[in-house]
This record gives structure tokens, sequence and C-alpha cells, in this order.
């Protein structure tokens, strides 16, 4: 049993069922990270985890203690919410305090707390200034801090950094990394962001329509995607994702794949039990840093697959080089590496990674577990 | 596992409180506002005269409305009064705004003045209308004391011109306030798109016609809607300048409720009349309520 | 002139037209405050100087007779009271009418956007159009109610109609005045262990002063004005001031006293006219607000 833990809630608004039987555990100190596109239901797993929307059926409890039914100030909880949503009538202080002072903690305690959260955040400057004074970044301390001084069991962040400008966006990461590492809080974390979520996250749950799809640490999200949402909402840009059919030579699988011409070519897999799906047809997941240059090609992978293809486009982005090209009729993308020669309109050989491609079930969309 | 358990106390109380705080609005609503209709409706179906009945007498109210030609007269009244007060108080609002719009000196001390008569009471409006329109007093009087003695303007007094007197005296009230909405339309439009049309080459007339006026269509819609509500309710207006008088001839159906139902002890016939008002203004105001409360969803 | 109105304006004028906007202007200023003037300049004259004179002449002897005569013992009626137990009996309306309407307007926009439920739109669109019904639909079944409970002709039967009839209008302001705050602040606040009265008082009531004058002044102009139900409800004690102003005018037997009737008027007008002067912006916005969505 974990700190947090989620046992096969739904959520329905009248007959519409918006989340199916979630079941997740989370483990102290553990940074969970719910992601998926909008619509999803994370956000609504977050608000029934602060108890700011019922369950439908199910239990969510914490410390073993059920939840259902508890008044979000009683679950010992604390929320930094997408607006921030700080008071606007009241100072950064009373901000931060306010929780303390409604769970009547005597002065003198609301004041330390206080000093300690505005100093770790360093905002202790800010104190008595209203939040429609202060910058963006600011007010999203300032809201980290209103959690952090409540010393809550588990915190909910609802997509805190939405509302921040890209640059503003990547520090505000990496000081919410800092603050997990130090702290070792405890962390159930909203977003729509991939990035967001791969840098942050020790577990990813990947939710879409209601379900979740996948639940894992970032690196078996990403190598080991179970299904080709996952495979194609995780990583950008996007796994390729195409037609493809397997045939068995020389007792190996490989993959066949037509480039540009038609023409098939064939990349062997390094997992022999494809073996028996011989002639029939697959989704092929290739991510796009797996297609390179045969120079470029990662010196430890064991399987390396030639691959002769038609440059579309070429697009350098300064540290990386895309590479557009059709494969199995659908667009794909190549991410080399910045000093590579290539010229749009060109024939290529490509240096393809099989360690890492993925083949999907073109029926269920889910992966051919190997 | 534990079972889900109940609710503790103060989360359930925190799920009613807002539930009870609204509860004495909605039920006065329901009965002050829907029963009363509901019930008025029923009376005007009723044999009611001094006192409520509750004998049916299905039509015959509204029947015999449509044969009284003092209701004749305080629809055609209105048919009257709705349209011209609508119409000028739309022109002189839209025409006060555009002109007030080009960056006029003193615009604070004229907005203000166009915008009292807002404040006012019906009543004093009527007051200080009908001394004015007097002619043994008022204008007229003024201006034969002036010199200039063929001058003639006795609408008040005169049965056919009275009820235009009443349209002066609600647009004198009303149309600042539609210049303060068509102002607000106006400043809200995005002087970039004035430049580009001015690039473009449209004259300030044709700035206007085919630019301007254009994107103050919900103002007009707004401003038509208030004034329509406003003429269907007129009453105390009309009380404190003619008194629905010269004899009937400034009657609007508000008048014509409030007479048959207090002083001529007919109020099966005016709880019809107020059906029938109610029925106009629904016609009006729930398309555009309905709208309104749409359109941001 | 001309060159400060070049520029960054899109539309330019040319000099006879500006003109012919500032003479259009001025003619209309005039319209609007010739009732007023005349009122005033013939409330301040002996009535001979009216009836034998000129209404738009300054007067040649100023008197304030007429304001002593209006406000203390004029003819309303059957006594001669002057309009001073009216003006008496419209604040003693008027006040706790705002006040609870006001209130009760604020609660109910709270909950409307900060606490839905299911069916919220539909009450609020039924509150919504009870703002526009013409009263006169009301008129007798409210007559009945009032004398059943006792308030038939009493100040208290008044200030119920007009706090029943004022609802809507008040629950409109908040609401549309509240739904811009982010629901989020609420559930911040629960999060943080504040319960339903004491996130209004404290979170957003420090917030609601801007819509509290609008809505008091609203509220304040509509009731203070209103001559339906107080023609229609109001016993001969209880006539609030538009009632007996009415009264003074229409009913003089013998001689009209202009003079009077004009000080009379001016003083049925002055407190809405205050109110108007000093929050003239406030002013506006509820009229604008009770017209268009905020």
């Amino acid at each position: 049993m974990g700190l947090l833990d989620i046992s096969n809630v739904t959520k329905s608004y009248g007959a519409v069922e918006v989340l199916h039987s979630v079941d997740i555990s989370v483990d102290e100190g553990e940074f969970l990270v719910l992601v998926g596109p909008s619509g999803c239901g994370k956000s609504t797993l977050l608000s029934m985890i602060a108890g700011l929307e019922g369950i439908t059926s199910g239990e969510i409890s914490i410390k073993g203690r059920t939840m259902n039914g508890v008044h979000p100030s009683k679950r010992n909880i604390a929320m930094v919410f997408q607006s921030y949503a700080l008071y606007p009538n009241m100072t950064v202080g009373q901000n931060i305090t306010f929780g303390l002072e409604m769970h009547g903690t005597p002065k003198p305690e609301r004041e330390d707390a206080m000093n300690r959260v505005a100093e770790m955040l360093q905002i202790d400057n800010l104190l008595s200034r209203k939040p429609g004074q202060l910058s963006g970044g600011q007010r999203q301390r300032v809201a980290m801090g209103r959690a952090l001084v409540r010393d809550p069991d588990v915190f909910l962040f609802d997509e805190p950094l939405s509302n921040l400008d890209a640059k503003l966006r990547v520090d505000m990461r990496t000081e919410i990394k800092k603050l997990h590492q130090s702290l070792g809080t405890t962390i159930v974390y909203v977003t729509h962001d991939q990035i967001e979520a791969m840098t942050l996250s020790t577990r990813i749950a990947v939710m879409n329509k209601g379900y979740v799809q996948q639940l894992g640490t970032p690196k078996e999200i990403y190598d080991t995607p179970s299904n080709v949402f996952v495979a194609t909402f995780m990583g950008s840009p996007a796994m390729n994702v195409f037609p493809s059919r397997i045939v068995v030579k020389d007792g190996a699988p490989h993959a066949a794949v037509t480039g540009h011409d038609g023409v098939e070519q064939l990349l062997r897999f390094p997992q022999a039990n494809l073996a028996a799906w011989d002639g029939r047809e697959i989704l092929l997941g290739i991510r796009p840093e797996t297609i390179t240059d045969p120079e470029g090609a990662d010196r430890n992978a064991a399987h390396i697959a030639s691959l002769r293809n038609h440059i579309g486009v070429t697009e350098p982005a300064g540290s990386d080089t895309f590479v557009t090209m059709t494969l199995g009729g659908r667009d794909a993308i190549a991410r080399m590496r910045a000093d590579v020669t290539v010229r749009a309109g060109e024939i290529f050989d490509f240096a393809v990674n099989m360690d890492k491609a993925v083949a999907f079930d073109p029926k269920t969309e889910e992966r051919i577990q190997p | 596992m534990a079972r889900p358990v109940q609710s503790d106390l103060r989360t359930r109380l925190q799920e009613w409180i807002p539930k009870i705080v609204l509860a004495p609005s909605v039920a006065s609503m329901l009965i002050f506002v829907y029963g009363f209709i509901v019930f008025t409706g029923y009376l005007s179906f009723t044999n009611s005269r001094i006192l409520p009945s509750f004998d049916l007498v299905g039509w015959h109210n509204y029947w015999r409305l449509f044969q009284l030609p003092t209701w004749t007269i305080a629809v055609q009244n209105l048919a009257i009064f709705a349209s011209l007060y609508i119409a000028i108080c739309i022109a002189i609002g839209l025409t006060l705004a555009i002109f007030l719009d080009q960056k006029i000196r003193g615009e604070g001390m004229l907005r203000p003045i166009f915008l009292y008569p807002m404040a006012l009471s019906f009543i004093v409006t009527g007051t200080a209308w009908k001394w004015l329109l007097d002619p043994g007093i008022g204008i007229e009087h003024t201006l034969h004391l002036w010199g200039w003695e063929s001058f003639h303007f006795g609408w008040i007094k005169s049965s056919s011109m009275a009820i235009y007197t009443v349209v002066i005296a609600a647009v004198w009230q009303s149309s600042g306030f539609v210049m303060a909405m068509f102002l607000a339309g106006l400043r809200g439009i995005d002087n970039e798109i004035l430049k580009a049309a001015q690039m473009d080459g449209a004259s300030n007339w044709n700035l206007y016609r085919r630019i301007i006026i254009p994107q103050l269509r919900p103002a007009f819609l707004s401003a038509f809607v208030i004034l329509a509500h406003l003429a269907v309710k007129s009453y105390d207006l009309v009380i404190a300048l003619t008194g629905g008088g010269p004899g009937r001839a400034t009657e609007l159906p508000a008048t014509f409720m409030y007479s048959y139902t207090f002083t001529r002890n007919e109020m099966g016939v005016g709880a019809a009349s107020a059906v029938i008002m109610l029925m106009t203004i629904a016609a009006i105001m729930i398309p555009y309520l309905y709208a309104e409360l749409k359109e941001p969803k | 002139m001309s060159g400060a109105v070049d520029t960054g304006v899109a539309i330019r004028t040319n000099r006879v037209t500006r003109t012919f906007i500032y003479l259009f202007l001025l003619l209309f200023a005039l319209f609007y405050l010739l009732p007023l003037a005349v009122m005033l300049i013939n409330s301040v004259k002996p009535l001979s100087e009216i009836t034998g004179g000129n209404m738009m002449a300054l007067p040649n002897v100023w008197t304030f007779e007429p304001w002593r005569e209006a406000w203390s013992s004029a003819q309303i009626g059957v006594q001669p009271t002057g309009l001073r137990p009216y003006f008496i009996n419209s604040i003693l309306i008027v006040v706790p009418a705002v006040a609870i309407s006001t209130i009760m307007g604020a609660l109910n926009g709270y909950v409307l956007t900060k606490w839905r439920f299911r069916g919220d739109t539909i009450l609020f669109g039924m509150l919504l159009f009870s703002c526009f019904i013409p009263f006169q639909i009301v008129l007798i079944p409210m007559a009945r109610v009032l004398g059943m409970i006792g308030l038939a002709g009493s100040v208290p039967g008044l200030i119920l109609v007009h706090v029943v009839y004022g609802l809507g209008f008040t629950t409109l302001y908040f609401r549309n005045y509240y739904s811009a705050f982010p629901t989020e602040l609420v559930r911040a606040a629960q999060i943080d262990g504040a319960g339903f009265f004491r996130i209004f008082y404290r979170i957003l009531l420090p917030l609601s002063g801007p819509i509290i004058v609008v809505t008091i002044i609203w509220q304040f102009t509509n009731i203070w004005n209103d001559f339906l139900f107080g023609s229609s409800f109001a016993g001969q004690a209880s006539q609030p001031m538009t009632v007996a102003l009415n009264n003074l005018v229409q009913s003089s037997t013998g001689v009209k006293a202009y003079n009077v009737h004009f000080a009379g008027a001016i003083l049925a007008a002055l407190p809405t006219l205050i109110v108007y002067i000093v929050s003239g912006r406030f002013f506006v916005r509820g009229l604008m607000a009770g017209s268009v969505k905020g």
C-alpha cells in the first residue's frame, strides 16, 4: 500500500462516465505526473484527490485513511492551481498563512512557517505586496509557498507552469524538481506537456479518454509505449508510426518497409517472437532520433538496419537537423546530427536503430509484447 | 480495503449551505413572480370584478377587452408611442454618441448633462413637462411674451396630439441613456480597423455607414430591447403628464390595466390586459435573454 | 484645436463640421437642462410672477417660501403636512429595501457563480426574466397577499415588494461581477480550510466594492423613483415621495401653485440627483450592466 492509493476509481457526470476505473498507487517521495491531452480526465482525477470533486465509485486513500467524502481541508493536501488562485485582496504573507489561520494555528507559529517558506522560495522581500503587483514567476512562487507552508502529505499541482512564458517555464521546472529532491515530498502533478512529464516525474500516468493508458517510469513510457497513443503522445517530434509487414527471412523476423519508391526494404527486428506474425500487417513505430546517418548511429546498438530513402525537406534547427521522408505511405521525421550533410531531393542511406523500434497490432493498436 | 464512508458532517453541510442560501430568493421568485403570473392568468379567465372570484368564464374577458374602445385606443397609443419613442431615442442617442466621440472639448461636462434625466423619477419629469407644454404658462406663453405672437404649441390639450407630448417627455428622459450605450459601443471599436478603412479611402460618412455603425449591432439590439420594455411598462409618466387625458387620448395599456382593475372594478378585464402586456414583453425579452445567456458558453 | 485632435485618431473632421457638431451638442445640452432650469427658476418666484410673467425670466423677487411650503405645509391629500412626512417614508422604505436586496443579491451571485449545481442556469434565467416583467401582472395577487399577511398599506409591505422585485437585478449584477473571478480562488480557499461564508466575506466581499456601489445606486434610484407600487400598495400614512408629489401636483384645487409644485418636484428629485452627481460613473455602469451583459 502506498502513501496515496487510488483504487478502482470512476467518475460520472449523470450517465456519462469520464473516468474509467483508475488504479494508481503512489509511494512516499514519488513525483507522479498525470499527462494527457485536454479532456482526458487528468484534472478531474486531481480534483478528486483534492476532494473538490466527488468520487462516483472506488476509493481514494491517503496514508491508509479513506478520503471519500472527507472535506478538502481535512485531507492534509495542498494544491497549486493553474491560475495560482492567489487571493487578490490579501498580501503575499496573508496568502501564505491563510490556510494555517483557517486551521487555527497560533500567530507566532504562522509567522515562523511563513518566514521559513518565504526564505526557501526567495520571496521574503515580497511578503507585504499584493498579488497584483507581482510578476508571473513571483506569483508562481507564492502559490508554491502557500502549498509548502502547510507541510502536507501530498502536493497537488494543476498545470502550474502553463501560464508562464517559455523561458520562465523551464526555470520553474528546474526549481520544482530541486524542491522535490531536497524536500522529498510526494507530488501529483497534472500537465498536458509531455516534456514536463518526462523531466519532472519519477513515474508517469499517460491518460486518454478517461483511461490510464500506461503507468510507468519515464524510460518505460518512452522506450516501451504500451500502445500507439502513448507512443505518439510522448516525445517530440512524435514517434513515426506507419504500416509495415512482418517477413521471416533467414529464421529472423524483419519489418518490410516501403520508402518513397514503393519498393519494400527489410529491416531486421531483434525481437524473435515477432516471427509468429510472419506475413501479417503491423504498425511499426520508430522514434525520429533512431533514424540517423550511418556515422551517427548508436555505437552500442545491436541491430542497426540500413534504409535507402528519398529526402523530402531538411530543417536545420541548430542543435539537430530534422529530415522528412515518406515511410509506409506516411510522412516520417528523422532527427539527425546538426552537421550532417544531407540535401533535399537526394537519395540517402539512413541507419535505423531497430533495438528501439516498436511493433503494434494494427487492430488493437497495442504494443506486441516481446 | 475500507469501504467508502459517509461524508463527514462539515462536508455535507457545506454541500447544502449554497442551496439553503439561495432558497429564500428562489422561493420568493417562484411565489411572487411566477406564482403571481399564474394567479393573474387564472383571474383573467374568471368573472372577478371588485374582488377576485374563481368562477371561470373562458375567454370572455379577452373578448370583452378587444371590444372596448378604450383598450383599442390604449393599444394604438402604445404602438405610436413605442415606435416613436424607440426610433427617436435611438436616432438622438446615436447622433449624440457619434458627435461626442469626435474628441470633443468639454465631453466630461456634456455627458452628465445628457444623462441626468435618467436619474429622475418619471413623476418629476412629468411634472416639469406638464407645465412646460402648457400653452397658458409654458413655452407657448413665453414665446408670445418674447414677441412671437403667432406661435402655437398646444399639443397637450389636443386629444389627437397629446400622445406625442408623452413621446417628447419620454425621449427627454431616456435618450441620454441610449447615448451612453452607443458611446460605450463606439469606444469599444478597434481603432486599427478605422485606420485600415481610411487607408482604403473611406470618407467619414462611409466609415460610419459601412464600418462603424454595423459594428454597433449589439448596442442597437440592447437599446431596442430596453426601450421596448420600458415603453410597454410606461405608467408613471402618463399619470404625471396627462393623467391619461385629455379624455382617454393618452391612455396606455398600463394605465388601462390600473383603472379597470382598481377603479372600475373589472378585475377580470384588468387581469386579461396585464396578461397581454406580459406576453408582449416576453416576446421581446425571452429571445434576447436566451441569446445573452447562451452566448458565453 | 485641430492639431491636438488629429494625432492618432482615425476620424478627422474639418472646421465647418466641427462647428456644426458643437452647436448641435450645445443645443441638446440646452434641451436636457431646460426643464430643470425652469423648475429651479420658478421655484424661487412668487406665484404672481409665474402666472402673470415669463417662465424663462429670472425672478424679480427671490423667495424661498415655495420650498418651505412644499416641504412643510402644502396640502397633500387631506392634510396640510407638506412633503416632509412622505420624504421620510421614502427613506424608511428605501434604506432597508436596498440593504436587504443588495445582501441577498450578493449571496445569490456568489452561489450562482462559485457553487454551481444542476439547473442553476435555468434558475438564473427565471430570475433574470423577472427583472423585466410588467408589474401590472403582479398587482392584483400582491395586493391580496399583503392583505393576508397584514402588511397592506404599510412601510414594511412596500419594503417586501421592493426587495422581491429588486432581487433579479441585484443577483444579475453580482453574478456578472463574480463570474469574472476564477473558481480556483474558491477551491484554493476550500483546501485552505475556509467554509462557505468565510470564503465569501474574507475573499469575495473585500473585492466587491465597485459592484456594491453600483448595485446600491441602482436599487436606490429605482426604489426612490417608484410610483406604481407606491400608489398601489401604500396607505395614506405610508405613501412614498413620488406618490405624494403626484397628489400635490394633480389634486390642487383652486389656484395651481406652480412654484410649490416645482419646489416639490426638485425635492423629490434631489436624493437621486445628488447620488448621480456624486457618483455618476457608477450610475452609468449600473445602467449599462442592467442592459448589456457585463
